[in-house]
């Protein structure tokens, strides 16, 4: 059986308005299977309103070494964040 | 942290991201020891979870009101699910549930060794849910900051949900001392055995710790074993007055100028004897797990023909 287990990572919306939160991951060996072990094991106390499974394999994620050339540039155009900016005293509405 | 970080060797890399607090992830690079101390250490506390399901659940049937069988009914169903989350955890570090499962028959991994104790009347129930999930709180809390993301994360979920349990072992062992002479006798004698097992717990002293060292360097461990013990004692020999119970120690003194209690010396020839195999229980409760999962193998044989029934009928329809 544990030939077929395959990965999953979930995510929890825990109430409507709210984005999906990852939460852990489970194995299972299809889909409906990991949404019934994620229901049982990540909404022990009623916390979610949607639930989402998603192969690990199916998962793009960064890498850690890629760092510096896909996430340029990261904090040196300072004029891009409001604190930046002095105003005149009593003006509080910009 | 440095922008040379990425440039760095390993192992350098792995400790500096510790000591800046930040967490170990699955993917990230990490010392073969630091996993292989995670795996037997997630598994463990995951196998402590299960096996503590024993003790409690003996006494479901026998609870004396329907409300006390539902509330202990939903505490069991709590640590199956607590398992779950451990050993979700366990596995991202790369190991199988059936090795980790194998691992606990075989007796190559332990549990806590509080569960090799039986639970012989109803306020053992109480003391089980006042104390030794009170333990379990002190430890869980301080490990919610533990290096490794998945573990701390399911240490934040954990806690959560063990308040509940904590507060209704405590509510038993009131209601019992609320009671007649029995009642009372009977709470007294519960607390008179879970006592000195549950300051087992936390281990022994740091300094006869092999692997304390270590684990705090790599922050898996956060605070010490005598650390977390003296504010379980502080905190649990304050509830036991309350309700009018005594502590069996008679070396149990509040010390002013520490801001603490001073307590007995443990018995750790005990520990040694119990964590070791030769506890009063051991056996049995390797013996029922090892039953459940054989009479189980149909229902895991069951959704295996199921799941290869749906799979070739989804296959057909495409």
């Amino acid at each position: 059986m544990s030939d077929q287990l395959k990965l999953y990572e979930v995510f929890v919306r825990s109430r409507r308005g709210l984005d999906h939160k990852h939460v852990g991951s489970l194995h299972a060996d299809d889909p409906e299977q990991a949404l019934e072990y994620a229901r049982d094991v990540y909404t022990r106390r009623g916390e979610g309103v949607s639930l989402w499974v998603v192969a690990a394999g199916d998962i793009t994620a960064s890498q850690e070494s890629d760092c510096d050339s896909f996430y340029d540039p990261l904090d040196d155009k300072p004029y891009r964040h409001a604190a930046m900016y002095d105003l005149p005293e009593g003006i509080d509405s910009l | 942290m440095s922008e040379n970080v990425i440039a760095m060797p390993n192992e350098e890399k792995f400790q500096a991201r510790v000591d800046a607090e930040q967490k170990i992830e699955p993917k990230d690079w990490m010392p073969e020891r630091y996993r292989q101390t995670l795996i037997r250490q997630i598994s463990q506390h995951a196998h402590s979870e299960v096996i503590g399901e024993q003790p409690e659940g003996n006494w479901i049937t026998r609870a004396p009101s329907l409300e006390r069988k539902a509330i202990l009914l939903a505490k069991v169903q709590d640590e199956a699910g607590h398992g779950l989350y451990l050993y979700a955890a366990a596995e991202t570090l790369g190991i199988t549930r059936e090795e980790l499962i194998d691992r606990l028959h075989t007796g190559a991994s332990k549990y806590a060794s509080i569960f090799n104790y039986p639970s012989l009347t109803w306020a053992d129930v109480g003391a089980i849910g006042w104390l030794v999930d009170s333990a379990a709180i002190v430890n869980q809390v301080s490990l919610q900051n533990t290096s490794y993301g998945p573990y701390a994360r399911a240490m934040v979920r954990i806690c959560k949900e063990e308040s509940f349990h904590q507060r209704q072992g405590y509510n038993i062992m009131m209601t019992l001392m609320q009671g007649n002479e029995q009642q009372r006798a009977m709470a007294q004698d519960a607390l008179d055995r879970w006592w000195w097992p549950s300051l087992m717990m936390f281990g022994p002293h740091d300094g006869e710790s092999a692997h304390s060292a270590q684990s705090m360097k790599w922050k898996i461990k956060r605070r010490s074993n005598d650390d977390l013990r003296q504010q379980y004692v502080d905190q649990a020999v304050q509830q036991a007055l309350a309700i009018g119970l005594k502590v069996p120690d008679p070396a149990l003194a509040w010390n002013e100028e520490r801001g603490h209690y001073d307590f007995g010396d443990i018995d750790w020839e005990e520990f040694e004897r119990v964590v070791n195999g030769n506890g009063p229980c051991n056996r049995q409760r390797l013996a029922h797990h090892l039953e459940a999962h054989a009479e189980g193998a149909w229902v895991r044989e069951a959704m295996a023909c199921y799941d290869k029934k749906r799979r070739s009928r989804r296959h057909d329809a495409a």
